[in-house]
């Protein structure tokens, strides 16, 4: 756990509530919930992609820009560190 | 790409990049680039395995200048000609001198140059004025003109072409390696052009005499249509994807920070990005499968010799020159005034004007006059 994590798993979910579209509230929704099984779609993900950019002024390298980086809250946070790492 | 030499490539072209902008402004060859092609031991990559080498494909070959073009198109292009000329020397070659310079590509990763035009034959290759000589016995001599001689002081060796003898035709050409220590380069122009200005292309009088186990076998006709060519607009064409695929991601990401600006408001850009990448997929189809087409023939005198191979070869090259040309312009819609401008880290001022070579450097004019009477000979392959 880094000193972002709070802060990294919120802007996620502010970004799944504005941009997702799923078919469940986000507050209902675990870190582990597979976000394809709530209504989640390719088209989704990347708004919610650049929403989290935005929100924490990151810019997700390009092999992360696939399926399992945004099957999870868990999952983004991951990928949010890893991003961080290479910048 | 293929993972074989993918790191090298990558390392190769982050120690290309980061040089470029000071090779371009100084019209220099971009030396740290080739150190680093010599420490990957990415120049001796071509030599077949039955030799000890690494047996690179001209797919794989093709996969590592795109990397490389993509950081400095130079670089690219000493990459690319390096190895065009590398392949005559197992392709064509068999003499004891011949077999030495070889092995010198794969012990000490020596860099290889070209001289195949001069002054007064109108840009066309296939002929010489100058004639080798032969001034003692076992020893060959020569003295070209030569108008563009492309990195040739940062060259091991040069491959220089002239006709067989002093009483030969113009067209009856024959190639000898000429290493260093047996060359002297007289320069007599400097090259200033608008892009590819580290490729250091300067006019040179080249004075060689060597051993004359240093010729090549075949005719320079055979060597032209069966590897120099061919090879040359493959992997020009390859290093020509990578600005491409550069300035492309430049768009990318410019779209995508106006997207993060307005989310669920598509930029205007957006619908030119997406046909950006249509054509920047087409563009590396086209060059990858060419690549693998060389591959398949490579070692069938009968196909590569054929109208068809000859036709596609060209092909290539002539889509390759055209595609960078329009893809960089396209691109330069969509960065917009960062992308003009010199002095931002958007800027694709070397795109922009490296790619504009591409229809120029053996024009695609010549290549189509080349064509016109095949056309009627031959159909296209499909």
């Amino acid at each position: 756990m880094s000193e972002h994590t709070y802060g990294d798993r919120l802007a996620i979910r502010e970004a799944l509530q504005q941009f997702g579209r799923l078919n469940r509230p986000v507050a209902e929704l675990a870190d582990e919930t597979d976000l394809f099984s709530v209504g989640f779609t390719s088209h989704a993900t990347v708004n919610v992609m650049l929403a989290i950019e935005d929100a924490l002024g990151i810019e997700f390298p390009d092999e992360l820009l696939n399926r399992s980086t945004f099957v999870s809250i868990e999952a983004l946070a991951s990928a949010i560190e890893i991003s961080r790492g290479q910048a | 790409m293929s993972e074989r030499f993918a790191a090298r490539a990558a390392a190769v072209a982050a120690v290309a990049a980061k040089y470029a902008d000071e090779v371009d402004s100084d019209a220099r060859p971009p030396l740290e680039a080739v150190e680093a092609l010599k420490q990957q031991r990415l120049l001796s990559v071509s030599v077949p395995t039955q030799y000890g080498g690494e047996g690179a494909t001209m797919r794989e070959l093709s996969d590592i200048a795109t990397t490389i073009g993509a950081a400095d198109a130079n670089a690219g292009m000493v990459f690319a000609m390096h190895h065009s000329q590398a392949l005559i020397l197992w392709r064509h070659g068999s003499l004891a001198g011949v077999r030495t310079t070889m092995r010198k590509v794969l012990e000490e990763e020596w860099l290889l140059g070209s001289a195949t035009t001069e002054r007064g034959i109108g840009g066309d290759a296939r002929r010489s004025n100058c004639a080798l000589e032969y001034p003692a016995p076992g020893r060959v001599k020569v003295v070209k003109d030569a108008p563009v001689i492309s990195y040739a002081e940062a060259s091991d060796a040069i491959l220089v072409t002239g006709r067989v003898n002093v009483d030969a035709p113009d067209s009856d050409q024959r190639m000898v390696i000429c290493p260093k220590g047996e060359f002297h380069l007289e320069k007599t122009g400097t090259w200033q052009a608008l892009g590819l200005r580290g490729t250091a292309s300067d006019s040179f009088i080249l004075t060689a005499e060597t051993s004359d186990d240093m010729l090549l076998d075949d005719d320079y006709g055979t060597i032209s249509a069966h590897t120099a060519l061919p090879t040359a607009h493959l992997l020009w064409s390859s290093v020509w994807l990578g600005i491409a695929s550069s300035a492309a991601e430049q768009a990318r990401s410019t779209v995508r920070r106006q997207a993060r600006a307005a989310i669920g408001f598509p930029p205007p850009g957006q619908l030119r990005l997406a046909e950006l990448m249509v054509d920047l997929q087409s563009f590396a189809d086209t060059v990858r499968h060419s690549a693998e087409h060389f591959d398949r023939v490579a070692g069938d005198p009968t196909a590569l010799g054929s109208i068809s191979f000859a036709l596609s070869m060209n092909a290539v090259k002539v889509t390759s020159a055209n595609a960078v040309v329009d893809l960089v312009l396209k691109a330069l819609r969509i960065v917009g005034i960062a992308g003009y401008r010199t002095d931002t880290p958007q800027s694709l001022s070397r795109q922009v004007r490296d790619a504009l070579g591409a229809p120029i450097q053996i024009n695609n004019d010549r290549l189509l006059t080349n064509n016109a009477p095949l056309a009627l000979m031959a159909k296209v392959d499909l």
